[in-house]
C-alpha cells in the first residue's frame, strides 16, 4: 500500500527530528465513529492533534473545504471519494455542537 | 495631580460599559475568571477572548529535546507555544522561545554542513557560502528583535478560525547575530530587475506533491540593513528547532518571512507565486496600516508584512485578589514593527482615563518594551485593568477585534478582572 508506505517513511522521518515527540503523538486517540478509519488518513502529513486542536467551532461544510484543501492544495493522497465519509466523521465528533 | 478612581464606576454602569466595550466573549471570560480556576494555558485569565473548547483540552506542556515544556499545539509538524511566565523578562530565553514549522521534513543540519547559496536570473552571479566562510568575510551584525507569528493569537478569534489556534505566546524577544544580507546580496551583485528575493530552507513537505515552503521579500527590505542571516541567538548557536544552523530575520515583519535553516535566496524580477505567497498569509488588502508588499498585491487581498502594535500583561491574571491598600502591579512588554513604543497607559475606568506606566530600557525599536505600573488601591471592589500600548507612528491597540479570515493581527486589549478585598 503506497499510504503504508508513505506513513512508514514519514515515520522514519520525524523520528530523527522530534525524537521522543513521535512516542506522544501515538498517544493521541479519536473518538469512535464511522469514517474514523478514513479520517485516520490525515496522518499521512500531520498528527492528529491538528482535529481536537481545531474543535468545536466547525460544520460539515467547513470540515468538507479542510479535507479538500488537504487534498488539492497540500496533495495529500486520499481518494476524493473520502471526504464525505472524514468530514461527516469529523463534523459528529469534532463540529460545532459536538459533546466533549 | 488627577484622582484615579478604582471602584467608582457603579454596576449597571461597569455592565453596560463591559458589554459594550468587551463584548459577550469577554464578559464571559471575565466573569469565568472570577467563578474559578481558569484551565491551564487559559488566555480567558489574560483577559482575552478564550482559545477554543478543544485546544484547551489538547494542548499540554511539552518539552522538545532542549526546550522546557511548552504549550504543545501540534507534534508533527511541531508547533510549540512559549508560556506567558518566559515574557517576565525582556528577552525570551532560547529554551522556552517558541516552536513553528509547516512542514514535517525538518532535517538536523549540522553547522558545519550548512551552506547558503545565492543567486537567480536578477543576480550578477552565484555564490555559495558556508558559516566559516560569513564568519571569515563578512561584518558581524547584532539587533534586538521580536519574532512573531503572524497568527500570534489566532485562538482568540471571534469566531474561531481554523489553522493552529495560538494564545499569545507564538512570539519571542531575542538578540540575533549574524551577518547583514545585504553584504551577502553585494557579493553576489544584484541586478536593477531584482523586485524579491525569494528564500528557501532544508525543510521540505512530508509528500514530493505538498507544496514546498518558500517565501520573499521585497528587494528593498532584503537590501535593508537590519535584514540578517542569523546564526546566533541570545549568544548562542542557533537552535535546531528555531531554524538552526541560520535563518533569515526580518526585523518588524512578521515570522513567517524569517525563514528557517536557509539554505537558497533567489534574486528574481517577477513575483514569486507558489501557494504560501499567494494563497497563504494574506490579509484583506487595504485592511490593516501596514507595509504594503507591492509587489505581490492582489484582489481582494494583500499579504501580511509588518506586526501591529501589541502589549502583554504578564503580571497579573483575571480573577486576582490584592489586599486593599497594596498595590496593583501592572507589568508587561509592549512592541510594534519598528516605529518604538512610546507609551503604554493603563486605565480602571473601561477606558475613559488612562494613566501613563514607566517604560523599561530601550533594546532598540524591534524589541520588547518593558513596562510597569503601580495602581494604588484605596477601597474594596472589582475593576477592570486595561493596557494599551501606542508607537512612535501614533498606532495603538483596538478595543475590538479587526477581523481577517486566516486569524492574523489581533492586538485587542486585555481587560483584567481583579478584585480589590
Amino acid at each position: 500500500m503506497r499510504t503504508t508506505a508513505i506513513s512508514a517513511l514519514l515515520g522514519a522521518l520525524v523520528f530523527v527530528a522530534a525524537g521522543g515527540a513521535m512516542a506522544q503523538e501515538d498517544k493521541i486517540v479519536l473518538k469512535d465513529g464511522p469514517g474514523k478509519d478514513k479520517a485516520m488518513q490525515c496522518t499521512i502529513c500531520h498528527s492528529l492533534d491538528y482535529i481536537p486542536m481545531n474543535s468545536r467551532f466547525m460544520d460539515k461544510a467547513h470540515w468538507t473545504a479542510e479535507a479538500n484543501k488537504m487534498i488539492k492544495v497540500f496533495g495529500a493522497p486520499i481518494p476524493l471519494s473520502d471526504v464525505d465519509a472524514i468530514s461527516t466523521y469529523l463534523a459528529q465528533n469534532y463540529g460545532v455542537g459536538t459533546t466533549k | 495631580m488627577k484622582k484615579f478612581p478604582l471602584a467608582g464606576v457603579d454596576s449597571e454602569s461597569r455592565r453596560r460599559l463591559l458589554l459594550g466595550a468587551a463584548g459577550v466573549g469577554a464578559l464571559a471570560a471575565l466573569g469565568a475568571g472570577r467563578a474559578r480556576a481558569a484551565p491551564a494555558g487559559s488566555t480567558a485569565a489574560l483577559g482575552l477572548a478564550e482559545l477554543p473548547d478543544g485546544t484547551l483540552a489538547e494542548q499540554l506542556l511539552y518539552a522538545l529535546p532542549g526546550k522546557v515544556p511548552l504549550w504543545k499545539k501540534s507534534f508533527r509538524p511541531p508547533n510549540f507555544e512559549t508560556p506567558v511566565q518566559y515574557f517576565r523578562t525582556v528577552i525570551t530565553p532560547n529554551n522556552a522561545f517558541f516552536v513553528r514549522w509547516h512542514l514535517a521534513g525538518i532535517p538536523e543540519v549540522k553547522a558545519t554542513d550548512w551552506t547558503l547559496t545565492i543567486g537567480g536570473e536578477s543576480a550578477e552571479r552565484e555564490i555559495k557560502l558556508d558559516l566559516a566562510d560569513m564568519k571569515k568575510h563578512f561584518k558581524p551584525a547584532e539587533i534586538t528583535a521580536v519574532l512573531q507569528c503572524s497568527g500570534n493569537r489566532r485562538g482568540l478569534f471571534q469566531p474561531h478560525v481554523a489553522g493552529v489556534e495560538w494564545g499569545v505566546g507564538a512570539m519571542g524577544n531575542a538578540v540575533w547575530r549574524g551577518v547583514r544580507l545585504k553584504d551577502l546580496l553585494a557579493k553576489a551583485g544584484v541586478k536593477s530587475s531584482a523586485i524579491e528575493a525569494v528564500l528557501n530552507g532544508t525543510d521540505h513537505p512530508p509528500l514530493e506533491q505538498t507544496p514546498d515552503f518558500v517565501k520573499s521579500i521585497p528587494i528593498d527590505v532584503a537590501l535593508n540593513e537590519d535584514t540578517l542571516i542569523a546564526f546566533e541567538m541570545n549568544g548562542k548557536p542557533l537552535p535546531h528547532w528555531n531554524g538552526g544552523p541560520a535563518r533569515l530575520i526580518v526585523p518588524g515583519w512578521t515570522g513567517t518571512y524569517w525563514v528557517k535553516q536557509i539554505s537558497t535566496i533567489t534574486l528574481v524580477s517577477k513575483p514569486e507565486s507558489n501557494f504560501w505567497m499567494k494563497a497563504a498569509y494574506r490579509v484583506p488588502r487595504g485592511k490593516y496600516k501596514m507595509r504594503h508588499f507591492e509587489s505581490q498585491l492582489g484582489s481582494p487581498n494583500e499579504p501580511i508584512t509588518t506586526m501591529v502594535v501589541n502589549s502583554l500583561v504578564t503580571s497579573i491574571q483575571s480573577g486576582v485578589r490584592i489586599p486593599r491598600g497594596k498595590p496593583i502591579p501592572v507589568k508587561g512588554i509592549a512592541w510594534d514593527s519598528g516605529a518604538g513604543i512610546d507609551r503604554v497607559e493603563v486605565s480602571t475606568d473601561y477606558g475613559a482615563t488612562w494613566r501613563k506606566a514607566k517604560l523599561g530600557k530601550d533594546l532598540g525599536r524591534f524589541s520588547f518594551r518593558e513596562f510597569d505600573l503601580e495602581l494604588p488601591t484605596r477601597e474594596n471592589g472589582a475593576l477592570i485593568v486595561m493596557a494599551r500600548a501606542t508607537s512612535k507612528s501614533g498606532e495603538t491597540q483596538t478595543e475590538q477585534l479587526v477581523f481577517n479570515p486566516a486569524g492574523y493581527h489581533h492586538n485587542v486589549i486585555q481587560r483584567i478582572y481583579v478584585e480589590v478585598v
